[in-house]
């Protein structure tokens, strides 16, 4: 019954890819003629470049946003939380605080569990700064953001995003490490035991239902934010002289970086509606770095996160980590406004 | 008699694994005891890292995930372990 389960379940896979690989061939050619033809407006006017532009880049990131979240959803199926927290106890600092970084991308990771996660991974003995480095990651470097960066920019300004926050979470979690801040969690967290679950290794259809029900939530969840998002930004590249944001969001301007992540951080989880936006202010005289570090403030640091981190932490830890955070965002921000001046 | 419990801070995700759950407690026609557990120690007592999860006599069945009713239907038919 499994094996048909499973024929069935590739045969339908192979039939979603031809679909999807033909609607993505089709997508300028498409929306180009929905905007010129269909709509009849004018090629190279500020409306219809702004309308083509949209109708290009809504279907194009919802696409990718369906393969991909699939794709994470079901290499998410072998990588649990128990099977992470095994791989980290005990590691020594860097190189542990290196593989929760990159574990902290691929294990599944909601906000909601933060407390049950980070109780489960101290007690059973991986190391507080290693645990933050995976604390960090885990949402900064999200499928999410990656596919709306890919889509969006391009893979030099996504290899960069995902690079620089895997670098900040690991350094974050070694320098809270060396600072041997464990005084400042919560004494009820180290009363409880850890335990293991034996939950059973799900078969290659669960697999693909696990994707199949990841693309559903995910993008069931956000695309009202992509459609959003890709509108105003549309308007932006049409409406918006150029040079417009080099005075505020600029290289000239020292105080930009700071204030990127000041006002990105309370603009929590709307990545999808967030990046469309940042990249049409970037065409319009906002430099790189400022609008980096904007993106993983509003992606990487969430206030209700903090909410729910501060039943395991002291306000002290809490505080620690956040401003560690911030200011190796803020960091990064200045180093790409220099390096690509 | 099964004992099930759902474990979960109250997010909208482990409000949607209770509802399925009883669903599936209903179309079994089962006499089972559904509770929630909101308690975090209790929760990490159980070795569950990622909420919502479902518990069947005390073990785990399924975490970090809303499965859907069918989904628990099957792991309820699984003979219990007295």
């Amino acid at each position: 019954m499994e094996s048909n389960q499973l024929k069935r379940q590739i045969l339908w896979l192979i039939s979603a890819s031809v679909l999807w690989v033909v609607a993505y061939i089709c997508l300028e050619p498409l929306s180009r003629w929905a905007a010129f033809e269909l709509l009849g407006l004018a090629e190279g006017s500020h409306l219809g470049e702004a309308v083509a532009f949209f109708l290009l880049d809504v279907p194009k990131v919802m696409l990718l946003l369906v393969i991909v979240v699939f794709g994470v959803g079901i290499v998410r199926t072998f990588f649990t939380p128990e099977r992470t927290r095994r791989f980290l106890v005990g590691r020594r600092e860097l190189t542990g605080n290196i593989f929760a970084a990159l574990l902290g991308v691929v294990t599944p990771f909601c906000s909601c569990s933060a407390v049950p996660l980070f109780i489960g991974f101290v007690t059973a003995g991986v190391p507080l700064g290693v645990t933050f480095s995976f604390l960090v990651a885990a949402p900064m470097v999200n499928e999410v953001a990656v596919v709306l960066l890919f889509g969006l920019f391009g893979w030099k300004v996504t290899l960069l995003y995902i690079s620089t926050g895997l670098f900040i979470a690991l350094v974050s979690g070694w320098i809270i490490g060396r600072l041997k801040l464990e005084k400042w969690v919560e004494k009820w967290v180290y009363e409880n035991q850890a335990s293991t679950t034996n939950e059973d290794d799900p078969t290659w259809p669960e697999r693909i239902d696990a994707g199949v029900l990841a693309v559903r939530e995910i993008v069931g969840k956000v695309w009202l934010y992509v459609i959003l998002g890709i509108a105003v930004g549309a308007g932006i590249h049409g409406y918006v002289p150029e040079g417009w944001m080099a005075s505020v969001m600029g290289r000239g301007a020292w105080w930009s970086v700071p204030a990127a992540v000041v006002i990105g951080v309370p603009l929590y989880s709307n990545a999808a509606g967030i990046i469309p936006i940042v990249q049409a202010l970037l065409g319009k005289g906002a430099a790189l770095g400022t609008a980096l570090a904007f993106m993983m403030a509003v992606i990487g640091i969430s206030l209700p996160e903090a909410v729910i981190l501060r039943r395991v932490l002291r306000p002290q830890l809490l505080a620690v980590f956040f401003g560690i955070v911030a200011v190796g965002i803020i960091a990064v921000g200045y180093f790409f406004n220099l390096v690509f001046g | 008699m099964k004992t099930i419990k759902i474990l979960g801070s109250g997010c909208p995700k482990c409000k949607a694994l209770y509802t399925n759950t009883e669903a599936a407690i209903k179309a079994l026609g089962l006499d089972c005891s559904l509770e929630k557990v909101t308690d975090m120690k209790e929760i990490v007592k159980s070795g569950v890292m990622s909420t919502p999860a479902l518990v069947i006599d005390g073990v785990v069945k399924s975490s970090g995930r809303v499965i859907s009713p069918e989904e628990i239907k099957k792991l309820l038919a699984w003979p219990t372990h007295e």
